[in-house]
């Protein structure tokens, strides 16, 4: 097995099958490609696996009008053009007016790095594609300088997707995959634990009740997910909000305090709402 | 023992590469998992399975195939083979005998039954070894392929108390053969997307002109291209009422989704069946009707036609004048859909029935037939082949 292996961090929590499909694809040194609803840490992977293993880290986020060819390099068409109008003796060597992009940056590492390509659904459907060769190479060839450009070390790269597009399975094929699924209770206890090592535990069991009930709601546009339960148990603990606030033997019909934080969409508070005065009318009524 | 695996994976219908396998073998020889079943499990799924709507597949597959590999490793010199192909034909029903079971009457009925089969055969295999036992609890191969999920095998089982991972079926709602979600719709509408810069070239490209003018030593080269949108549109044509109450809800959501998918989409209502008139408000449908030759002309044919509607109904409704059941119809619906599918070539006919029900239904064939077969089921898949029609 390689220098490390991947099993969480002091910030993160790895589920198995996480660090198994981590893990292969260090060894392997291919891609792993992350899907999960938002909010389930898959950016933060990456970040984690780079801390975790003493790597160096290299972020790539995708735009809407991200080009593959921007990961390599550009060609600064405009400097050459204004430095030719001055007189500068730069000019003459094209090799200075090719700006890196992330992806040589990170195979030129001395040490093996960890690259992020964050949200590769948001570009352009043939980005993948363009991608393939350098991806299973690592390595691309520079048409200005024709010169070669081969990783020093493969790096381990981290792709994420919110499946907003599909990737072709050309590229799918050269990729470890994994679904992060919304964390279970005793996951997302120890998520939490994590980052508030203090919690008292009466309100950690009520919030994450509270958390997983309004995830139940039927009908929701956007489900509560990790990173806003993180928000709201900040929120909680700022305001100082008892654990009995969020107990009641008809939590059903309690909006919980503070549920700004997470229910994202209006349409989603009212519905809320919606059923919570439903549900209380249909008690009077008994 | 791989290679029929994958196989078995392939003839589930996943897209499984040959590559991958090579994958998996390489990461297995480099130990990446360790010993244990579970280990294997999210290993060869990290390798095989490149699609979350297949996760869930693929776990039933795994299930099928390597359900009681752990249990028989314990007493492997137990006579394994003959209860080893047993098993796999068990797993191996044909569609037909799903069918039946599927009509046993639901899940209830369905668990009854599992339950009398199981207890009998648990008295048949009353002091046989442990492995039998387990075998012997899983008449119905209940792990291949029922959608309820029921797990009699566990009960069997009982060298571990907590369910197997792939047995937990976490991935079910995933899985891109039931029904919609509108998430699941707006992914699968997204195919039907396609950017193109159409028209007049009204936009300065700011790159190509510095590229082309620095290749031109400095010389201005202006180049203009035309802007880029989405091109699709979509005339999307909605049944309404009747026999299609029950599937309300999950034509809103394809309604929610589609909406926000194209920049020219357009609704209308219809009921039962297209003729001479729709209508774009359901409040109003009396007052407000659009004459579908208005319709057609004011549409070019480079709309996309999509009709949602279970098509069930009296074949009358569908060729005969004065066939609605709404009003008095000059001319027959079919007359009318024609003329439809003259001016929009491209077109489908989305089905929230299931698809197997389709045969029974004499105006949904007649409906197909119109369509020349273009129906679709209104699921993931669905929706994806007939955006392929579509294209």
């Amino acid at each position: 097995m390689a220098a490390g292996k991947f099993t969480g961090t002091n910030t993160y929590v790895a589920t198995d099958d996480l660090m198994i499909a981590v893990n292969a694809a260090v060894t392997l040194e291919r891609p792993i490609l992350i899907k999960g609803e938002p909010g389930t840490g898959k950016t933060q992977l990456a970040l984690e696996i780079a801390s975790s293993l003493g790597k160096p880290l290299y972020e790539w986020h995708i735009k809407s009008t991200t080009k593959a060819q921007q990961g390599l390099y550009e060609y600064d068409a405009v400097a050459r053009l204004r430095d030719s109008q001055l007189g500068d003796d730069r000019v003459h060597d094209i090799s200075n007016y090719i700006v890196r992009g992330k992806i040589w940056e990170a195979f030129q590492s001395d040490d093996q790095p960890v690259l992020l390509i964050d949200e590769v659904d948001k570009a352009d459907i043939e980005f993948p594609n363009d991608l393939l060769q350098e991806l299973d190479r690592m390595e691309f060839y520079v048409y200005e300088t024709k010169q070669l450009i081969k990783a020093a070390h493969r790096p381990i790269i981290v792709i994420t997707s919110n499946n907003e597009k599909d990737l072709p399975d050309a590229f799918l094929r050269r990729c470890f995959f994994h679904y992060i699924k919304f964390p279970d209770k005793d996951t997302m206890a120890r998520i939490v634990d994590v980052h508030f090592p203090k919690l008292k535990k009466t309100l950690l069991s009520e919030a994450l009740n509270a958390f997983y009930k309004v995830r139940e709601v039927p009908g929701l546009k956007k489900k509560p997910s990790t990173s806003e339960l993180l928000d709201w148990i900040k929120l909680l603990l700022a305001e100082d909000i008892p654990p009995e606030a969020l107990h009641a033997e008809d939590s059903r019909k309690a909006i919980p305090p503070l549920y700004g934080a997470l229910l994202k969409n209006e349409q989603d508070v009212h519905l809320f709402e919606q059923l919570v005065f439903l549900d209380r009318r249909a008690d009077s009524n008994q | 023992m791989l290679i029929p695996f994958f196989y078995q994976l392939r003839d589930g219908g996943m897209k499984t590469s040959i590559t991958e396998l090579l994958t998996l073998l390489e990461a297995m020889k480099k130990g990446v998992a360790g010993q244990s079943v579970d280990d294997f499990y999210y290993l060869s799924r990290t390798c095989l399975v490149k699609d979350e709507s297949q996760l869930d597949r693929f776990d039933r597959i795994f299930a099928a195939y390597f359900n009681g590999v752990e249990d028989s490793l314990a007493d492997l010199l137990q006579d394994l083979p003959e209860e080893w192909l047993r098993r796999q034909a068990e797993l191996t029903l044909t569609e037909e005998e799903r069918a039946q079971i599927e009509t046993l009457g639901g899940f209830e009925a369905l668990m009854q039954a599992l339950q009398e089969r199981l207890e009998e055969q648990k008295e048949r295999h009353e002091g046989g070894s442990k492995w039998i036992g387990t075998a012997g609890t899983s008449p119905f191969g209940a792990y291949g392929y029922n959608p309820e999920g029921v797990r009699i095998g566990q009960q069997g089982s009982r060298n571990r108390s907590a369910a197997k991972v792939w047995d937990r079926r976490e991935y079910r709602n995933l899985d891109d053969s039931i029904e919609l979600g509108t998430r699941n719709i707006k992914v699968a509408l997204r195919r039907l997307r396609k950017f193109a810069r159409e028209g007049a070239a009204d936009q300065l490209d700011l790159e190509d002109t510095i590229d082309k003018t620095a290749r031109n030593a400095g010389l201005l080269d202006i180049r203009m291209v035309p802007e880029r949108h989405n091109a699709v549109k979509v005339l999307l044509c909605l049944d309404i009422g009747g026999s299609m109450d029950d599937h309300v809800r999950v034509c809103e959501e394809l309604f929610s989704a589609a909406r926000s998918e194209f920049k020219h989409l357009e609704y209308f209502y219809f009921h039962n069946f297209v003729y001479e008139s729709m209508w774009k408000d359901n409040r109003r449908r009396n007052a407000e009707r659009i004459p579908l030759l208005d319709i057609t002309h004011k549409y070019g044919a480079d709309f996309k036609l999509i009709f949602v509607g279970d098509a069930t109904m009296s074949p009358y409704e569908i060729v005969y004048a004065g066939g609605s059941v709404e009003h008095w119809n000059e001319e027959p619906g079919a007359v009318w859909i024609r003329r439809l599918l003259n001016t929009y070539p491209k077109a489908i006919w989305l089905n929230p029935e299931p698809k197997h029900r389709w045969e029974f239904t004499p105006s949904v064939k007649l409906t197909r037939e119109i369509m020349d077969e273009r129906m679709f089921p209104l699921t993931v898949a669905g929706l994806d082949e007939g955006i392929k029609v579509l294209h």
